[in-house]
């Protein structure tokens, strides 16, 4: 049976290294073919947002392209597909009510709304669970 | 499978959530089947205690109407079955020894916190 780990991420995109972390961790599980359940909680859920769009940056003295400003929804889409190419699957759910009061519905494709008794099935059906709250 | 859900992270964006998330994600689980028991340590034992009133924000002509009421979200939490508990170090260090917690809420010495985790599968620190 595959091994399935649960992550629930509460960090907003670009605020906090936890986040890049989880990421790391995540792609280590997706390169072995695991199973991934992220449950984003709160600012978390604006990870996926589709609307995410990458800049210049002038004190670098590059512009958009050259500067290939890192989106985290391409980092979920990344590894989306690593785990689909090494056998597993990442499951990312969205927590409705957090996206709602955020206004991020709109999400790549993949993502999925929920709500926290999807946290607690996913956590269910897996080996372990790694809570990465906001601090 | 069982879970202890730890807080201490404490009033954070309460004010714009109108309830701790980590108290709130535990009723909606609660609410899903979960089993669930909940520790308090450091500053969010301070969820425990009674009096508290988080009324009177406002900006211009915006009012909060409903102010968070996490005490009671902490009572009601009891009332559904789930155990809750505080450290006690925690609270006398911060001199809420002789505050009036919320009924039915369990003390915890700092000692007896890894046999309350070894009672669950898993542990998740918020």
């Amino acid at each position: 049976m595959a091994t399935t780990i649960t992550f629930a991420l509460m960090d907003p995109p670009y605020e906090s290294a936890r986040s890049t972390t989880a990421f790391r961790l995540i792609d280590i599980a997706a390169r072995r073919g695991y199973n991934v359940n992220v449950f984003a909680y709160e600012g978390a859920v604006a990870t996926p947002f589709a609307q995410q769009k990458a800049h210049p940056n002038a004190v670098h003295g590059r512009d958009a392209a050259q500067e290939n400003h890192p989106l985290p929804k391409d980092w979920v889409a990344a590894l989306m597909q690593a785990a689909a190419q090494n056998g597993g699957k990442l499951d990312w759910v969205n927590c409705g009510l957090c996206v709602d009061e955020r206004g991020v519905a709109e999400v790549i494709e993949g993502v999925r709304r929920g709500t926290p008794g999807d946290l607690w099935r996913m956590a269910s059906e897996s080996q372990g669970t790694l809570i990465i709250g906001t601090r | 499978m069982k879970v202890l859900q730890v807080i201490q992270s404490a009033y954070r964006a309460t004010l714009e959530e109108q309830d701790d998330t980590i108290v709130w994600i535990t009723h909606a689980m609660k609410g899903a089947g979960a089993d669930l028991e909940v520790l308090l340590r450091g500053s969010a034992v301070n969820y425990a205690v009674l009096g508290q009133d988080a009324s009177g924000l406002s900006f211009g002509s915006w009012r909060q109407s409903e102010p968070p009421k996490i005490a009671e979200d902490v009572a009601a939490l009891i009332k559904k079955g789930v155990g809750v508990f505080v450290v006690e170090e925690d609270v006398a260090e911060r001199g809420l020894g002789n505050a009036r917690l919320v009924d039915g809420i369990q003390r915890l010495p700092r000692a007896g916190i890894p046999a309350l985790m070894d009672r669950s599968d898993q542990v998740w620190m918020w």
